[in-house]
């Protein structure tokens, strides 16, 4: 008896050995890959496949980066003080209206191509939960650059310390603007932050009452922007100094008011479930979620912490998880894209193809951002979707379609088509890799098995696969 | 059973679904207009004779010269003129005050409680049309139980396993549809949306023919454009129960004025010309036309020419079955509380009015309760 326990300990540990040197195979190499980024190239798989599941994360992890590769739209630094703008004339001002337009495209592009380009996916995707998070949109803001400068910040501390992140972005322009932080003055306050403040970005609703909002409202008076450089500036004279209560604790500033939230465990607990939500499943397991806020805390806050613990959890690897999530317009954009390959000249089209389907960079619907998940699918935008995928399929056959009444378009739609049309993808090409391991195609391109049994082979077959709904899920 | 519980189980069963369904039912629309943001409804319809409105508002409020006056103590913004024939055609029902007991002030809570028809403090998954549709399943025969049009979200169809369509423009919606590919089965909650939506496109697709053109000419921009697809659905025989549409941007903190005499304009032309071309379409006589939104304004004006979030607001009832007139309660603004209009109708009164009035069911499941219709309908 003694014997066979024994032998069947060291069968135990020897086949948990074996897992580990043998690492953690392609279907969750696969897995990892694109929940954490947005594609899983046959050659990452392999090679992750290899790794272990923590070391597999750890390499994620030690991949991120705190800044953009692709260079910054050359008027990143440019200010324009509202009361020039306000002294314009008539035609100056829409001149400037139409500059910012247009940069506002630029911005939109700018960050497609760094989403596209980029060696480590996994720090958009950061990027991007954090815009989703501390949401400010273009529509309010108007400045490109601010909008720009945001989009910097976010990426720093993308995987970095959350409570640097919640001070930084309480003092950022284009937050600043957006949330009417800078009308909020002594004896006139503006809620408006500090409601989102404690709804949205730390503790969630319902764990404080009106009143602590109002009191956190004249905490942030005087937290404004110098007009002269578009910069924070805290204005002593718009201070409220009195005494105020949040929470139950006398606080003196805004500094005070983000100390205060940031040491609430519904701070973490809530912020975990949204990492949780975007990453792992739609409903947060509460144990295994207490773990995650736990270590992030302990961690000080330290974003690197909570992924690891959160990428570790059962749940994520879990098999009802996979595919139980559904792409984001960006996911299945920029997902599609990086997997089949496509070199993308100008990024600007699939920023217009991301609005249309629901995710418009840079202006969330609202300050609660996009709210994801089965929202993101309707007749209308499941169609938009497939549409796009079928088209890349099929883009040198659209080229030629294309090219032939291109001359007869505005500048500005011309540009558009001819993006479209700069496109190429050769099916033959693509699927050269897989020769010889036909089983890895259904693998690579479904994050489980498909709804409905796609045939064919070849082309069609890579046809059939993408038109399945589980294409849709990630 | 006692006899008053004998009684009351008649009455009822007098009262019961089936007997109202014969009377009225689906063949009536519901059009659903939602002013994104929390429309200011003292700017809106406005007390234009109450001084406390003018102390309130010194800079933002509506001079009494300049509104549409409705009567001696009320008028309409005087974007809104677009909406004079229909008032006086009585066939506007205006109603004030409406809104819910423990308002709260986030848009994006304040929205679900409207969309789901939720109490201040319960949350529930699914919106009041897409319940209303499961206890009254819309016939087989129809192209859509609801169709959202334009707009990502689907507000009050959201949820359950109704028929929702959302769509932009009729004709591309058709071109595409055979893109559509429900095949297999449900797994998880994400893969089964996937399928319900790749089911309805099938189905909607059969049913919906060829656009129908109008006469009247529709006001440019996205809501004028979602207005000619509602008229288009309505005047598709295979028909749809409930069409919801949007217009957004009423959120507004700062420089109010001009941004909401636009809004309110882009609103009054696009019920105009809704109703002419409902007219075309003989339709207007079963459409009943229902504006919402999730609250709304301080009546005291904020230091940026705006308005922060408030609670109870006014509404807009159209409809050729409508009685027009103003209904509800005007807004007491020397009995603020918080800062905020006391609400006089509760905005479950409107669906059941809805539910109950014009589709002739009983609006217990949809809203969870029993919520008073208003009396704004000719029979």
């Amino acid at each position: 008896m003694l014997k066979a326990f024994l032998a069947l300990g060291v069968a135990a540990s020897v086949f948990a050995g074996a897992a580990n040197s043998q690492g953690m195979g392609p279907e969750d190499a696969r897995h990892l890959l694109n929940r954490t980024g947005f594609d899983a190239q046959l050659r990452e798989i392999d090679e992750f496949a290899k790794l272990s599941r923590r070391e597999g994360v750890e390499r994620l992890l030690a991949g991120v980066r705190t800044e953009a590769r692709t260079p910054l739209p050359a008027w990143a630094k440019e200010w324009t003080d509202p009361r020039d703008i306000r002294r314009m004339s008539q035609d100056e001002r829409q001149a400037f209206v139409r500059l910012q337009i247009e940069r506002g495209l630029e911005l939109k592009a700018w960050w497609l191509s760094e989403m596209l380009g980029t060696p480590s996916p996994f720090t958009e995707r950061m990027t991007l939960f954090w815009h989703n998070h501390f949401t400010s949109s273009l529509q309010k803001v108007r400045s490109p650059p601010l909008m720009l400068r945001q989009n910097v910040l976010l990426r720093k501390h993308a995987l970095g310390n959350f409570g640097e992140l919640l001070h930084a972005v309480s003092k950022d322009p284009a937050m600043l603007v957006y949330l009417d932080s800078a009308t909020n003055r002594r004896g006139q306050p503006n809620e408006n932050f500090a409601r989102e403040l404690m709804e949205l970005f730390t503790l969630g609703e319902g764990r404080y009452g009106e009143q602590d909002i109002k009191e956190a409202a004249r905490a942030f008076t005087g937290w404004s922007i110098d007009l002269d450089n578009g910069e924070f500036l805290f204005r002593p004279r718009q201070h409220d100094d009195g005494v105020k209560t949040v929470l139950g604790r006398t606080v003196r500033n805004g500094t005070e008011v983000l100390d205060l939230l940031l040491a609430q465990p519904a701070t973490a607990e809530y912020l975990s479930a949204r990492l949780w939500r975007e990453f792992v499943s739609p409903q947060p397991q509460p144990e295994e979620l207490k773990r995650v806020a736990a270590a992030w805390r302990s961690s000080g806050y330290d974003v690197r912490a909570a992924m690891r613990a959160l990428l570790l959890t059962p749940a994520f690897w879990a098999p009802e998880n996979r595919a139980a999530l559904i792409k984001s317009p960006t996911d299945l954009v920029v997902g599609t894209l990086r997997q089949l390959g496509i070199a993308v000249n100008d990024p600007l089209p699939f920023a217009f193809l991301l609005a249309h389907l629901g995710q418009n960079l840079f202006a969330p619907p609202n300050v609660k951002g996009w709210p994801g998940g089965e929202a993101w699918i309707n007749s209308t935008t499941l169609l938009a979707r497939k549409q796009f995928v079928e088209r890349l399929l099929r883009a040198d056959e659209t080229r030629m379609v294309m090219n032939k009444n291109i001359d007869s378009l505005k500048p500005g739609a011309r540009r558009l088509v001819q993006a479209m049309a700069d496109l190429q993808f050769s099916g033959r090409d693509w699927l050269a890799p897989f020769e010889g391991r036909e089983k890895m195609l259904p693998l690579v391109l479904l994050a489980a098995a498909p709804a409905g049994s796609p045939a064919g082979s070849g082309v069609d077959f890579l046809r059939a696969l993408v038109a399945d709904p589980v294409y849709q899920l990630k | 059973m006692k006899r008053r519980d004998f009684l009351a189980a008649s009455v009822a069963a007098l009262f019961s679904d089936s007997l109202l369904a014969q009377s009225s039912g689906y063949r009536r629309l519901l059009v659903l207009v939602e002013l994104e943001g929390g429309n200011d409804g003292l700017n809106t319809v406005v007390p234009y004779a109450d001084d406390v409105y003018h102390r309130l508002r010194p800079r933002i409020g509506i001079r009494a010269d300049d509104v549409l006056r409705l009567d001696a103590r009320t008028g309409l913004h005087p974007a809104l003129k677009p909406l004079l024939p229909l008032w006086e055609a009585r066939e506007l029902a205006i109603v004030q005050g409406v809104g819910y007991p423990n308002p709260n002030l986030s848009h994006f809570r304040s929205i679900e409680i409207w969309d789901t028809a939720s109490r201040s403090d319960q949350y529930l998954p699914e919106g009041w049309l897409a319940r209303a549709f499961a206890a009254h399943p819309v016939p087989p025969q129809f192209a859509a139980g609801g169709v959202a049009v334009g707009g990502a979200d689907i507000g009050p169809l959201a949820g359950g396993g109704t028929r929702t369509i959302a769509l932009t423009d009729p004709e591309v919606f058709l071109r595409q549809a055979r893109l559509a590919n429900p095949v297999g089965k449900g797994r998880n909650n994400a893969l089964d949306h996937i399928l319900r939506v790749e089911a309805g496109i099938v189905e909607a697709a059969a049913r919906l023919g060829a656009g129908v053109r109008f006469q009247t000419e529709f006001p440019r921009g996205p809501f004028g454009s979602a207005v000619r697809v509602a008229a288009q659905l309505a005047a598709n025989p295979s028909g749809v129960a409930a069409i919801r549409l949007s217009l957004g941007g009423f959120d507004t903190h700062q420089n109010q004025p001009n941004i909401h005499q636009r809004l309110l304009g882009e609103l009054a032309a696009g019920l105009a010309a809704l109703k002419s071309a409902l007219m075309e379409a003989k339709r207007w006589d079963s459409t009943l036309v229902m504006t919402y939104a999730e609250f709304g304004r301080r009546p005291q004006e904020n230091n940026s020419n705006g308005t922060d979030h408030g609670t109870a607001s006014a509404h807009f009832v159209a409809g050729g079955r409508v009685k027009g007139g103003l209904y509800g309660e005007a807004p007491r603004l020397a009995e603020l509380e918080g800062g905020n209009l006391r609400h006089a109708v509760d905005f479950r009164s409107l669906y059941a009015t809805a539910l109950e009035r014009w589709w002739g069911f009983s609006a217990a499941k949809a809203l969870n309760g029993r919520f008073e219709p208003l009396d704004l309908l000719r029979a």
